[in-house]
């Protein structure tokens, strides 16, 4: 049994969750809640696909699924910070809007197929036998996951303005007196958190499937933002959420092909089990999730109050 | 309270919405359709829109079709159609085996509404059961990947474990190991009709595995599309999907429901129709196969041989002697399975590897 084929398709299964988390980890840490990841994601891949299809580039696909995530995002800003409206109620809508608008936007591409995006081959590097295949075989959307997850790791824990938009995130009231503009810092961090949640849907519509189907995240956006908690709002903890989410998904899969002995319904529900005994584990320190988790997570912020 | 209000004022503006509707629909029928999946899946319930759009065409202004699409299947799918049966139509087509149930529960409170249910086994006075035997297009797909095959290996990608697609693993099966007794299938269970990516995923998992000819009974082409990506051969599922995989796919089983759909239409307005159960194959052509492609013309040559012995009824796929995967004999030979067997599978046979779900 070679495995070096079933690390690279546990690669392309987690990537597109963890691009869409590494957004939204941004977002709830400004203390925003953005439950449209899902909906962002749809217009996210079927921007991408349909750029891909008229133009025929991957460069303008990816940026136009990004920025198209973005510009949805945006709409949900603009409703909750400063018209005020529940993030809650709203980010759902924004997950029914985004299936529905993508469904309609997609109806022309459907049974439209794609080639999917080259490879970026690091030269020289991807010819290292197994670790070369593995780590410099990729496209580009991958290196970017890992990039991303890592620029925001870096951003949360050891930057200044990472350090602002925790504050905001922590006790907006206490970030306005010092005088940080939070509707700014907020309205930033969810435009983050639709980019990237643009970029997990262009994965999926051009590298993962490259075809359009309608409702084609099939809940991945809901396991996004599970992810953001199970990572305990840290961005280590969330790619590796990301991995372990991805990899039993992809062995239950190989364990059935062996014919392995156990009920298929059982392990489809392994990744979720999977997930729940390691966030068990996880906040067996209540302490530590308390450190990290957003004390204004969801609460909107008004000047006058 | 004030919340509880507000929801008998949206209750109460849905009803005068529904019997607005209902004074209206004098001129034409209205014609209901409950869908599993997206009609933009390209498989499954796309072809079932095919047969929606192929009723439209046919009689005109006398219809007038609505249609929901990826309802889910149980409790929620009994909210869907009890709301086409109150909103004033007079015929419900119900695409998917688990709305089953729910369908015969609204159908004895709407005794006047014709109910048509897809792939089920339990009619009523006003609900008739429709289903294709795609078991013979598997078998013709089968007999192809025998002969196509190097590995001797076949991946399916499953959807439940209901009789219907055990149906359809041992049938591909049986016409595989008709022509090369060393075929073997590896099944992947999903537990989902419609979810591109996984379907995709396991298709993966079953390359690397050593299969080199990929079957899907699930809705979506990227279990096909995955084919053509690793290099290896497939069949599309419900539709022809060459365009997602000009050089893979060697044939694919069509569902064909327009004239079906038409016929019992028309048969609602008339006032013929009754109950019935029919299960149609590739003699009535509900069934059909996509061209054979990317194949030798000998193998092409034996595929058409053995569809038209299917459609001729010379040969049964389910033509003993079939073992199961203890070896018993289940189907003694010069006999074939009865329709009770048929329906009801719920075992292997000799060749597929792992066991059924229960």
């Amino acid at each position: 049994m070679d495995l070096l084929p079933v690390i690279l398709t546990i690669i392309t299964a987690s990537t597109p969750l963890l691009l869409a988390a590494t957004g939204e980890l941004i977002t709830e840490k400004s203390g925003v809640l953005n439950l449209g990841v899902e909906g962002m994601m749809l217009i996210g891949a079927i921007a991408a696909f349909a750029t891909a299809v008229s133009t025929g580039s991957a460069l303008l696909a990816i940026l136009a699924g990004a920025f198209s995530g973005a510009l949805v995002a945006s709409i949900f800003a603009v409703l909750t910070l400063i018209f005020l409206a529940n993030q809650v109620a709203t980010g759902l809508a924004l997950t029914i809007f985004g299936v529905g608008l993508s469904a309609l936007i997609g109806s022309n591409f459907v049974g439209v197929a794609l080639e999917p995006l080259p490879k970026l081959n690091v030269d020289g590097l991807s010819t290292i036998p197994i670790l070369g295949k593995i780590l410099f075989n990729h496209d580009v959307l991958v290196y970017l996951s890992f990039g991303m997850i890592f620029l925001v790791g870096w951003f949360l824990s050891k930057t200044r303005a990472g350090l602002i938009l925790r504050a905001v995130g922590e006790s907006h009231d206490s970030a306005h007196a010092l005088g940080y503009s939070i509707i700014t810092v907020r309205y930033l961090a969810v435009i983050f958190g639709g980019f990237m949640s643009g970029l997990g849907g262009s994965y999926l519509s051009l590298v993962y499937t490259p075809l359009w189907a309608e409702n084609m995240t099939a809940g991945r956006g809901w396991i996004a933002l599970a992810l953001v908690v199970f990572g305990t709002w840290r961005a280590g903890r969330v790619a590796f959420g990301a991995y372990l989410f991805g990899t039993i998904t992809i062995l239950q899969l190989h364990v059935q092909g062996w014919g392995i002995n156990i009920a298929s319904q059982f392990m489809t529900m392994l990744p979720y089990i999977a997930t729940i005994v390691v966030l068990v584990l996880i906040s067996r320190d209540k302490g530590r999730i308390r450190m990290n988790a957003p004390q204004c997570i969801g609460k909107p912020f008004h000047p006058s109050k | 309270m004030r919340i509880k209000s507000f929801y008998r004022e949206i209750l109460l503006s849905l009803i005068a919405i529904a019997l607005s509707g209902v004074g209206f629909a004098n001129a034409e029928t209205k014609v209901g359709f409950v869908y599993v999946g997206p009609i933009g899946d390209h498989g499954w319930t796309y072809r079932h829109d095919v047969g929606r759009l192929a009723v439209e065409k046919a009689l005109g202004a006398k219809v007038k079709t609505t249609f929901v699409e990826s309802v889910k299947e149980g409790p929620d799918s009994e909210r869907v159609i009890r709301q086409l049966a109150a909103t004033g139509h007079k015929v419900i087509f119900t695409t998917s085996f688990g709305f089953m149930n729910p369908t015969l529960k609204v159908a004895k409170k709407f005794p006047d509404v014709k109910f048509e249910h897809a792939t089920g086994y339990k009619q009523s006075k006003n609900v008739a059961t429709f289903s294709g035997r795609f078991y013979e297009g598997r078998y013709i797909a089968g007999v192809i990947a025998g002969k196509i095959s190097k590995t001797n290996k076949i991946g399916y990608v499953a959807s439940f474990p209901i009789p219907e697609v055990v149906r359809g693993i041992n049938a591909f099966l049986l016409g595989a190991r008709s022509v090369n007794p060393d075929m073997s299938i590896n099944v992947v269970w999903v537990n989902t009709w419609y979810d591109p990516g996984k379907e995709g995923d396991a298709a993966k998992a079953l390359i690397d595995q050593g299969a080199d000819i990929i079957t899907q009974h699930t809705d979506s082409p990227a279990p096909l599309q995955v084919a053509e990506n690793r290099g290896v051969k497939g069949f599309g599922q419900a539709s022809d999907m060459i365009k997602f995989a000009p050089k893979a796919q060697l044939s694919a089983i069509i569902d064909d429901w327009d004239s079906y759909y038409v016929e019992r239409t028309k048969a609602a307005i008339d006032g013929s129709w009754n109950s019935q159960d029919v299960w149609l194959g590739l003699k009535e052509g509900m069934v059909k196969m996509a061209p054979y492609t990317n194949m030798p013309n000998d193998v092409v040559a034996l595929a058409q041989k053995t569809e038209d012995a299917i459609r001729d009824g010379s040969l049964h796929p389910f033509s003993g002697p079939i073992k199961d995967q203890s070896g018993k004999i289940v189907v003694e030979a010069g006999k074939v399975a009865d329709s009770g067997m048929l329906l009801g599978m719920n075992f292997y046979v000799e060749g597929v590897q792992g066991s059924l779900p229960k």
